[in-house]
Protein backbone atom coordinates (compact mmCIF):
# COMPACT_ATOMS: atom_id res chain seq x y z
CA UNK A 1 0.00 0.00 0.00
CA UNK A 2 1.19 3.54 -0.61
CA UNK A 3 2.32 5.62 2.45
CA UNK A 4 -0.41 8.16 3.27
CA UNK A 5 0.08 11.52 1.91
CA UNK A 6 -0.63 12.78 5.43
CA UNK A 7 0.75 10.58 8.08
CA UNK A 8 0.30 11.65 12.18
CA UNK A 9 2.49 9.18 14.33
CA UNK A 10 2.19 9.31 18.35
CA UNK A 11 1.40 12.84 18.47
CA UNK A 12 1.05 14.56 22.01
CA UNK A 13 -0.21 18.03 22.30
CA UNK A 14 -0.70 19.85 25.49
CA UNK A 15 -2.49 23.36 26.45
CA UNK A 16 -0.39 23.53 29.69
CA UNK A 17 -0.98 21.40 32.22
CA UNK A 18 -4.39 20.35 29.59
CA UNK A 19 -3.53 16.85 27.25
CA UNK A 20 -5.56 17.73 24.35
CA UNK A 21 -4.07 15.13 21.65
CA UNK A 22 -2.88 11.70 23.05
CA UNK A 23 -0.85 9.10 20.93
CA UNK A 24 -2.67 10.44 18.08
CA UNK A 25 -1.86 7.84 15.29
CA UNK A 26 -3.66 8.50 11.91
CA UNK A 27 -3.05 8.68 7.90
CA UNK A 28 -4.91 10.31 5.32
CA UNK A 29 -4.50 8.66 2.01
CA UNK A 30 -4.15 10.68 -1.41
CA UNK A 31 -7.86 11.52 -2.50
CA UNK A 32 -9.66 10.50 0.84
CA UNK A 33 -12.12 12.85 2.88
CA UNK A 34 -11.99 12.30 6.29
CA UNK A 35 -14.81 13.81 8.85
CA UNK A 36 -13.70 14.40 12.02
CA UNK A 37 -16.31 14.63 14.38
CA UNK A 38 -16.80 14.56 18.03
CA UNK A 39 -18.00 16.82 21.49
CA UNK A 40 -16.75 20.56 21.42
CA UNK A 41 -13.25 20.04 23.83
CA UNK A 42 -12.64 16.60 21.94
CA UNK A 43 -9.60 17.71 20.36
CA UNK A 44 -10.85 17.41 16.81
CA UNK A 45 -10.17 21.16 15.98
CA UNK A 46 -6.40 21.29 17.23
CA UNK A 47 -5.72 18.00 15.79
CA UNK A 48 -6.75 20.15 12.38
CA UNK A 49 -4.76 23.03 13.47
CA UNK A 50 -1.54 20.47 14.22
CA UNK A 51 -1.42 19.20 10.26
CA UNK A 52 -0.20 22.84 9.20
CA UNK A 53 1.47 23.38 12.55
CA UNK A 54 -0.79 26.77 13.15
CA UNK A 55 -0.82 24.38 16.50
CA UNK A 56 2.63 23.04 17.37
CA UNK A 57 3.19 19.64 18.83
CA UNK A 58 4.99 18.45 21.71
CA UNK A 59 6.04 14.83 20.73
CA UNK A 60 5.11 12.89 17.73
CA UNK A 61 5.56 13.21 14.06
CA UNK A 62 4.04 14.40 11.31
CA UNK A 63 4.82 13.85 7.69
CA UNK A 64 2.97 15.47 4.82
CA UNK A 65 3.59 13.60 1.29
CA UNK A 66 6.45 11.64 2.76
CA UNK A 67 8.64 15.31 4.29
CA UNK A 68 8.36 15.73 8.23
CA UNK A 69 6.29 18.97 8.75
CA UNK A 70 9.56 21.31 9.80
CA UNK A 71 9.50 23.87 13.15
CA UNK A 72 10.26 26.77 11.73
CA UNK A 73 11.03 29.15 8.80
CA UNK A 74 10.90 29.10 5.12
CA UNK A 75 10.72 25.51 5.32
CA UNK A 76 7.75 25.59 7.01
CA UNK A 77 5.98 28.67 4.94
CA UNK A 78 6.57 26.39 1.46
CA UNK A 79 4.77 23.31 3.08
CA UNK A 80 2.16 25.21 4.22
CA UNK A 81 1.68 26.47 1.22
CA UNK A 82 0.68 22.71 -0.37
CA UNK A 83 -1.97 22.54 2.50
CA UNK A 84 -4.81 24.44 2.04
CA UNK A 85 -6.83 25.76 5.42
CA UNK A 86 -10.14 26.85 5.50
CA UNK A 87 -11.00 28.93 9.00
CA UNK A 88 -14.32 28.74 11.09
CA UNK A 89 -14.41 32.28 11.04
CA UNK A 90 -13.42 32.65 7.05
CA UNK A 91 -9.61 35.03 8.28
CA UNK A 92 -10.52 36.60 4.90
CA UNK A 93 -7.87 39.37 4.77
CA UNK A 94 -10.17 42.47 5.74
CA UNK A 95 -8.37 45.33 4.01
CA UNK A 96 -8.16 43.69 0.48
CA UNK A 97 -11.03 43.01 -2.14
CA UNK A 98 -12.22 38.91 -2.64
CA UNK A 99 -9.97 39.03 -5.80
CA UNK A 100 -6.94 40.12 -4.21
CA UNK A 101 -7.49 37.75 -1.41
CA UNK A 102 -7.38 34.96 -3.54
CA UNK A 103 -4.31 35.68 -5.88
CA UNK A 104 -2.15 36.94 -3.09
CA UNK A 105 -1.04 33.60 -2.72
CA UNK A 106 0.17 33.04 -5.76
CA UNK A 107 1.88 36.09 -6.52
CA UNK A 108 3.92 36.07 -3.26
CA UNK A 109 4.15 32.91 -2.39
CA UNK A 110 4.58 31.53 -5.58
CA UNK A 111 5.43 34.38 -7.77
CA UNK A 112 3.04 33.89 -10.62
CA UNK A 113 2.53 37.08 -12.77
CA UNK A 114 -0.46 38.92 -11.44
CA UNK A 115 -2.28 38.44 -14.83
CA UNK A 116 -2.42 34.68 -14.71
CA UNK A 117 -2.79 34.36 -11.02
CA UNK A 118 -5.97 36.76 -11.73
CA UNK A 119 -7.18 34.80 -14.73
CA UNK A 120 -7.37 31.51 -12.28
CA UNK A 121 -8.55 33.36 -9.47
CA UNK A 122 -11.38 34.39 -11.27
CA UNK A 123 -12.25 31.03 -12.65
CA UNK A 124 -12.29 29.43 -8.57
CA UNK A 125 -14.47 32.28 -7.32
CA UNK A 126 -16.63 31.55 -10.49
CA UNK A 127 -16.67 27.63 -9.85
CA UNK A 128 -17.74 28.73 -6.70
CA UNK A 129 -19.90 31.02 -7.40
CA UNK A 130 -19.20 34.32 -6.02
CA UNK A 131 -17.43 35.72 -9.16
CA UNK A 132 -19.37 38.95 -9.50
CA UNK A 133 -18.26 39.82 -6.22
CA UNK A 134 -14.43 40.03 -7.10
CA UNK A 135 -14.19 44.06 -6.52
CA UNK A 136 -16.22 44.07 -2.75
CA UNK A 137 -14.66 43.70 0.43
CA UNK A 138 -14.76 41.03 2.29
CA UNK A 139 -17.38 42.48 4.91
CA UNK A 140 -19.27 43.49 2.39
CA UNK A 141 -20.02 39.92 1.43
CA UNK A 142 -22.52 37.59 3.38
CA UNK A 143 -20.98 34.94 5.54
CA UNK A 144 -21.92 32.25 2.91
CA UNK A 145 -20.12 33.94 0.44
CA UNK A 146 -16.91 34.91 2.41
CA UNK A 147 -16.40 31.39 3.13
CA UNK A 148 -17.16 30.15 -0.70
CA UNK A 149 -14.41 32.92 -1.18
CA UNK A 150 -12.08 31.55 1.34
CA UNK A 151 -12.52 27.92 -0.50
CA UNK A 152 -11.20 29.59 -3.04
CA UNK A 153 -8.11 31.56 -1.70
CA UNK A 154 -7.14 27.94 -0.56
CA UNK A 155 -7.61 26.61 -3.92
CA UNK A 156 -5.49 28.93 -5.52
CA UNK A 157 -2.40 27.66 -4.68
CA UNK A 158 -3.34 24.33 -6.22
CA UNK A 159 -2.79 22.61 -2.99
CA UNK A 160 -2.35 18.22 -2.43
CA UNK A 161 -4.66 18.49 0.90
CA UNK A 162 -7.41 21.00 2.27
CA UNK A 163 -8.13 21.22 6.47
CA UNK A 164 -11.57 21.96 6.74
CA UNK A 165 -11.48 23.37 10.73
CA UNK A 166 -15.58 23.51 11.58
CA UNK A 167 -16.06 25.85 7.82
CA UNK A 168 -20.00 25.91 8.41
CA UNK A 169 -20.45 26.76 12.68
CA UNK A 170 -20.00 30.58 12.24
CA UNK A 171 -22.86 30.48 9.04
CA UNK A 172 -26.74 31.46 9.38
CA UNK A 173 -28.26 28.08 9.11
CA UNK A 174 -29.21 29.21 5.54
CA UNK A 175 -25.94 29.31 3.72
CA UNK A 176 -24.65 26.02 5.14
CA UNK A 177 -25.59 24.26 2.08
CA UNK A 178 -23.98 26.92 -0.11
CA UNK A 179 -20.31 25.91 1.82
CA UNK A 180 -21.26 22.24 1.75
CA UNK A 181 -22.45 22.27 -1.68
CA UNK A 182 -18.57 23.46 -2.83
CA UNK A 183 -16.94 21.02 -0.82
CA UNK A 184 -19.04 18.13 -1.71
CA UNK A 185 -17.81 19.02 -5.33
CA UNK A 186 -14.80 19.07 -4.22
CA UNK A 187 -14.88 16.14 -2.56
CA UNK A 188 -16.58 14.28 -5.85
CA UNK A 189 -12.91 15.42 -7.77
CA UNK A 190 -10.87 13.57 -6.00
CA UNK A 191 -9.39 16.67 -3.27
CA UNK A 192 -7.90 15.12 -0.35
CA UNK A 193 -9.74 16.63 2.72
CA UNK A 194 -9.76 16.84 6.31
CA UNK A 195 -13.16 18.32 7.57
CA UNK A 196 -13.75 19.04 11.29
CA UNK A 197 -17.55 19.19 11.62
CA UNK A 198 -21.11 19.22 13.13
CA UNK A 199 -22.49 18.27 9.38
CA UNK A 200 -23.56 14.77 9.74
CA UNK A 201 -25.78 14.77 6.24
CA UNK A 202 -21.87 16.15 5.03
CA UNK A 203 -20.24 12.86 6.51
CA UNK A 204 -22.21 10.57 5.30
CA UNK A 205 -22.50 11.64 1.51
CA UNK A 206 -19.57 13.29 1.24
CA UNK A 207 -16.60 11.06 3.61
CA UNK A 208 -14.77 8.18 2.67
CA UNK A 209 -13.99 8.09 6.45
CA UNK A 210 -15.63 9.04 9.93
CA UNK A 211 -13.35 9.75 12.62
CA UNK A 212 -14.69 10.14 16.08
CA UNK A 213 -12.51 12.20 18.56
CA UNK A 214 -13.22 12.04 22.13
CA UNK A 215 -11.38 13.52 25.09
CA UNK A 216 -8.13 14.11 22.73
CA UNK A 217 -8.38 10.33 21.48
CA UNK A 218 -9.48 8.93 18.37
CA UNK A 219 -12.23 6.60 19.84
CA UNK A 220 -13.04 4.84 16.43
CA UNK A 221 -13.27 5.27 12.60
CA UNK A 222 -14.64 3.37 9.69
CA UNK A 223 -16.49 4.17 6.45
CA UNK A 224 -19.77 6.72 7.64
CA UNK A 225 -22.20 4.12 6.74
CA UNK A 226 -20.90 1.63 9.49
CA UNK A 227 -20.06 4.37 11.96
CA UNK A 228 -23.61 5.92 11.65
CA UNK A 229 -26.00 3.23 11.62
CA UNK A 230 -23.65 0.93 14.16
CA UNK A 231 -21.36 2.98 16.11
CA UNK A 232 -18.97 0.23 18.20
CA UNK A 233 -18.07 2.01 20.98
CA UNK A 234 -20.54 3.84 24.01
CA UNK A 235 -18.54 7.19 23.80
CA UNK A 236 -19.85 7.34 20.41
CA UNK A 237 -22.89 5.87 20.96
CA UNK A 238 -24.17 8.49 23.23
CA UNK A 239 -22.92 11.53 21.18
CA UNK A 240 -24.89 10.00 17.50
CA UNK A 241 -27.90 9.91 20.17
CA UNK A 242 -27.60 12.95 21.34
CA UNK A 243 -27.26 14.76 17.69
CA UNK A 244 -29.51 12.76 15.67
CA UNK A 245 -32.68 12.85 17.62
CA UNK A 246 -33.93 15.63 16.70
CA UNK B 1 -7.55 92.94 20.90
CA UNK B 2 -6.36 95.05 18.67
CA UNK B 3 -2.52 93.85 20.08
CA UNK B 4 -3.48 91.16 17.26
CA UNK B 5 -4.19 92.84 14.35
CA UNK B 6 -1.47 95.12 14.85
CA UNK B 7 1.29 91.91 15.55
CA UNK B 8 -0.43 89.68 13.09
CA UNK B 9 2.95 89.52 10.99
CA UNK B 10 4.48 88.34 14.52
CA UNK B 11 1.86 85.81 15.52
CA UNK B 12 2.19 84.68 11.46
CA UNK B 13 5.92 83.79 11.74
CA UNK B 14 5.38 82.14 15.75
CA UNK B 15 3.41 79.85 13.71
CA UNK B 16 5.36 79.25 11.41
CA UNK B 17 8.57 78.92 13.20
CA UNK B 18 5.82 76.16 15.21
CA UNK B 19 4.90 74.67 12.51
CA UNK B 20 8.64 74.00 11.42
CA UNK B 21 9.35 72.18 14.84
CA UNK B 22 6.43 69.63 14.80
CA UNK B 23 6.87 68.61 11.45
CA UNK B 24 10.87 67.97 12.20
CA UNK B 25 9.89 66.53 15.32
CA UNK B 26 7.07 64.57 14.26
CA UNK B 27 8.51 63.14 11.34
CA UNK B 28 11.53 62.49 14.20
CA UNK B 29 8.90 60.88 16.32
CA UNK B 30 7.57 58.51 13.81
CA UNK B 31 10.81 56.97 12.62
CA UNK B 32 12.01 56.51 16.29
CA UNK B 33 8.61 55.39 17.39
CA UNK B 34 8.11 52.79 14.75
CA UNK B 35 11.80 51.58 15.46
CA UNK B 36 10.90 50.93 19.22
CA UNK B 37 7.62 49.69 18.41
CA UNK B 38 9.58 46.56 16.09
CA UNK B 39 12.24 45.65 18.63
CA UNK B 40 8.59 45.44 21.37
CA UNK B 41 7.29 43.13 18.79
CA UNK B 42 10.61 41.51 17.42
CA UNK B 43 11.06 37.69 18.80
CA UNK B 44 14.66 38.53 20.15
CA UNK B 45 14.51 39.46 23.76
CA UNK B 46 17.23 41.83 23.98
CA UNK B 47 15.42 44.05 21.58
CA UNK B 48 12.38 43.58 23.36
CA UNK B 49 13.85 44.98 26.84
CA UNK B 50 15.52 47.77 24.93
CA UNK B 51 12.66 48.82 23.82
CA UNK B 52 10.08 48.10 26.70
CA UNK B 53 13.05 50.04 28.70
CA UNK B 54 12.73 53.25 26.45
CA UNK B 55 9.09 53.64 26.74
CA UNK B 56 9.28 53.42 30.49
CA UNK B 57 11.43 56.08 31.22
CA UNK B 58 10.50 58.37 28.59
CA UNK B 59 7.19 57.94 29.17
CA UNK B 60 7.21 58.50 32.93
CA UNK B 61 9.29 61.45 32.70
CA UNK B 62 7.87 64.83 32.73
CA UNK B 63 8.14 66.50 29.47
CA UNK B 64 9.59 69.39 31.51
CA UNK B 65 12.36 67.29 32.90
CA UNK B 66 13.06 65.97 29.33
CA UNK B 67 13.60 69.68 27.78
CA UNK B 68 15.60 71.02 30.72
CA UNK B 69 17.58 68.36 29.62
CA UNK B 70 17.96 69.47 25.92
CA UNK B 71 18.11 72.99 26.72
CA UNK B 72 20.69 73.04 29.65
CA UNK B 73 22.36 69.53 30.02
CA UNK B 74 23.46 68.79 26.73
CA UNK B 75 25.03 71.79 25.71
CA UNK B 76 27.14 71.70 28.86
CA UNK B 77 28.70 68.27 27.84
CA UNK B 78 29.28 69.76 24.41
CA UNK B 79 25.91 68.07 22.53
CA UNK B 80 24.70 70.31 19.92
CA UNK B 81 22.39 67.83 18.11
CA UNK B 82 24.42 69.30 15.24
CA UNK B 83 23.68 65.62 13.24
CA UNK B 84 20.54 67.78 12.14
CA UNK B 85 22.03 70.06 10.12
CA UNK B 86 21.32 68.08 7.07
CA UNK B 87 22.39 69.97 3.98
CA UNK B 88 19.36 70.04 1.88
CA UNK B 89 17.34 70.05 4.74
CA UNK B 90 19.07 73.21 6.26
CA UNK B 91 17.98 74.90 3.56
CA UNK B 92 14.43 74.45 4.26
CA UNK B 93 14.17 74.79 8.06
CA UNK B 94 16.76 77.44 8.19
CA UNK B 95 16.69 77.35 11.89
CA UNK B 96 18.70 74.10 11.87
CA UNK B 97 22.07 76.00 10.44
CA UNK B 98 21.53 78.52 13.56
CA UNK B 99 24.39 78.42 16.17
CA UNK B 100 22.43 78.95 18.36
CA UNK B 101 21.17 74.98 19.15
CA UNK B 102 18.29 75.36 20.77
CA UNK B 103 15.52 74.57 17.68
CA UNK B 104 17.58 71.42 17.40
CA UNK B 105 18.00 70.42 20.48
CA UNK B 106 13.70 71.37 21.09
CA UNK B 107 13.17 69.03 17.86
CA UNK B 108 15.21 66.55 19.39
CA UNK B 109 13.63 66.64 22.73
CA UNK B 110 9.94 66.51 21.30
CA UNK B 111 11.00 63.84 19.22
CA UNK B 112 12.54 61.74 21.75
CA UNK B 113 9.88 62.31 24.18
CA UNK B 114 6.92 61.82 21.45
CA UNK B 115 8.28 58.95 20.07
CA UNK B 116 7.43 56.62 23.22
CA UNK B 117 3.89 57.15 22.76
CA UNK B 118 3.95 56.53 18.69
CA UNK B 119 5.74 53.53 20.00
CA UNK B 120 2.61 52.76 22.49
CA UNK B 121 0.06 53.81 19.32
CA UNK B 122 1.47 51.43 16.90
CA UNK B 123 1.91 48.61 19.30
CA UNK B 124 -2.11 48.55 20.09
CA UNK B 125 -2.46 48.87 16.54
CA UNK B 126 -0.28 45.43 16.25
CA UNK B 127 -2.08 44.13 18.66
CA UNK B 128 -5.75 44.83 17.37
CA UNK B 129 -5.43 42.79 14.34
CA UNK B 130 -7.58 39.88 14.52
CA UNK B 131 -5.26 37.02 15.11
CA UNK B 132 -6.95 34.94 12.62
CA UNK B 133 -5.80 37.11 9.86
CA UNK B 134 -1.69 36.49 10.51
CA UNK B 135 -2.87 32.69 10.63
CA UNK B 136 -4.84 33.00 7.68
CA UNK B 137 -1.35 34.24 6.12
CA UNK B 138 0.41 31.46 7.64
CA UNK B 139 -1.40 29.11 6.15
CA UNK B 140 -1.00 30.32 2.68
CA UNK B 141 2.62 29.93 3.32
CA UNK B 142 3.17 33.62 3.88
CA UNK B 143 6.88 34.14 5.56
CA UNK B 144 6.81 35.99 8.80
CA UNK B 145 7.79 38.91 7.39
CA UNK B 146 5.81 38.99 4.41
CA UNK B 147 2.81 38.69 6.75
CA UNK B 148 3.91 41.53 8.29
CA UNK B 149 4.12 43.82 5.83
CA UNK B 150 1.16 42.41 3.82
CA UNK B 151 -1.07 41.45 6.41
CA UNK B 152 -0.87 42.70 9.78
CA UNK B 153 0.57 46.19 9.43
CA UNK B 154 -1.80 47.26 6.62
CA UNK B 155 -4.30 46.64 9.34
CA UNK B 156 -2.48 47.90 12.05
CA UNK B 157 -2.02 51.29 10.11
CA UNK B 158 -5.95 51.43 10.42
CA UNK B 159 -6.36 50.92 14.16
CA UNK B 160 -3.32 52.96 14.85
CA UNK B 161 -4.30 56.33 12.58
CA UNK B 162 -6.60 57.92 15.59
CA UNK B 163 -4.91 57.07 18.52
CA UNK B 164 -1.60 58.10 16.47
CA UNK B 165 -3.04 61.14 15.70
CA UNK B 166 -4.05 61.79 18.93
CA UNK B 167 -0.24 62.09 19.58
CA UNK B 168 0.51 64.06 17.46
CA UNK B 169 -1.72 66.59 18.87
CA UNK B 170 -0.61 66.36 21.84
CA UNK B 171 3.08 66.76 20.54
CA UNK B 172 1.85 70.10 19.12
CA UNK B 173 0.70 71.33 21.92
CA UNK B 174 3.74 70.22 23.66
CA UNK B 175 6.11 71.93 21.59
CA UNK B 176 4.82 75.36 23.17
CA UNK B 177 7.21 74.17 26.11
CA UNK B 178 10.51 74.92 23.35
CA UNK B 179 9.30 78.31 23.43
CA UNK B 180 10.26 78.88 27.41
CA UNK B 181 13.25 76.62 26.89
CA UNK B 182 15.07 79.31 24.27
CA UNK B 183 13.60 78.80 20.98
CA UNK B 184 13.25 82.34 20.26
CA UNK B 185 10.17 83.05 18.10
CA UNK B 186 8.07 80.48 18.31
CA UNK B 187 4.31 80.79 18.95
CA UNK B 188 4.87 80.02 22.62
CA UNK B 189 7.27 82.58 23.02
CA UNK B 190 6.17 85.62 20.77
CA UNK B 191 3.01 85.54 23.49
CA UNK B 192 5.96 86.33 26.37
CA UNK B 193 7.78 88.69 24.07
CA UNK B 194 4.96 90.95 23.07
CA UNK B 195 3.59 90.43 26.74
CA UNK B 196 6.57 92.05 28.35
CA UNK B 197 6.15 94.91 26.17
CA UNK B 198 3.20 95.80 28.57
CA UNK B 199 0.48 94.27 25.90
CA UNK B 200 -2.68 93.05 26.92
CA UNK B 201 -2.22 89.76 28.05
CA UNK B 202 -5.70 88.32 27.75
CA UNK B 203 -5.73 89.08 23.78
CA UNK B 204 -2.19 87.64 23.12
CA UNK B 205 -3.09 83.96 24.53
CA UNK B 206 -6.27 84.15 22.37
CA UNK B 207 -4.14 84.63 19.71
CA UNK B 208 -1.97 81.73 20.70
CA UNK B 209 -4.39 79.69 21.67
CA UNK B 210 -5.75 80.24 18.02
CA UNK B 211 -2.43 79.76 16.49
CA UNK B 212 -2.63 76.08 17.93
CA UNK B 213 -5.46 75.21 17.09
CA UNK B 214 -4.84 76.79 13.49
CA UNK B 215 -2.42 73.54 13.58
CA UNK B 216 -4.54 71.04 15.47
CA UNK B 217 -7.86 71.04 14.43
CA UNK B 218 -7.61 70.17 10.74
CA UNK B 219 -5.53 67.43 12.10
CA UNK B 220 -8.45 66.31 14.13
CA UNK B 221 -10.88 66.78 11.48
CA UNK B 222 -8.31 64.16 9.21
CA UNK B 223 -9.00 61.84 12.13
CA UNK B 224 -12.48 62.04 11.91
CA UNK B 225 -12.50 61.68 8.12
CA UNK B 226 -9.99 58.76 8.90
CA UNK B 227 -12.31 56.49 11.21
CA UNK B 228 -15.02 56.85 8.89
CA UNK B 229 -13.62 55.43 6.30
CA UNK B 230 -12.39 53.08 8.53
CA UNK B 231 -16.02 52.12 9.67
CA UNK B 232 -16.98 51.33 6.03
CA UNK B 233 -14.25 48.80 5.16
CA UNK B 234 -15.09 46.58 9.11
Amino acid sequence: MAEPLVALTGVNKFFGDLHVLKEIDLGIDRGEVVVVIGPSGSGKSTLCRAINRLEPIQSGEITIDGRRLPEEGKALAQLRSEVGMVFQSFNLFAHKTVLENVTLGPIKVRGEKPAAARARAMELLDRVGVANQAEKLPAQLSGGQQQRVAIARALAMQPKVMLFDEPTSALDPEMVNEVLDVMTSLAREGMTMVVVTHEMGFARKAANRVVFMADGQIVEQSDPDSFFDNPQSDRAKDFLSKILTH
Amino acid sequence: MHVLVDNAGTFAHGLYVTLQLCLLAGIGALVIGTVLAAMRISPVPPLRWLGTAYVTVVRNTPLTIVFFVAAFALPQIGVGADFLKIPLLEQVFVRLGTDLPFFRLAVVALAVYTAAFVCEALRAGVNAVQPGQAEAGRSLGLTFLQNLRLIVLPQAGQATAVPLGSVIIAMIKNSALAGIFGVAGDLMQTSDDLSSLGQATVPIFIGVSVGYLILTVPLGLLLDHVERRQAVSR
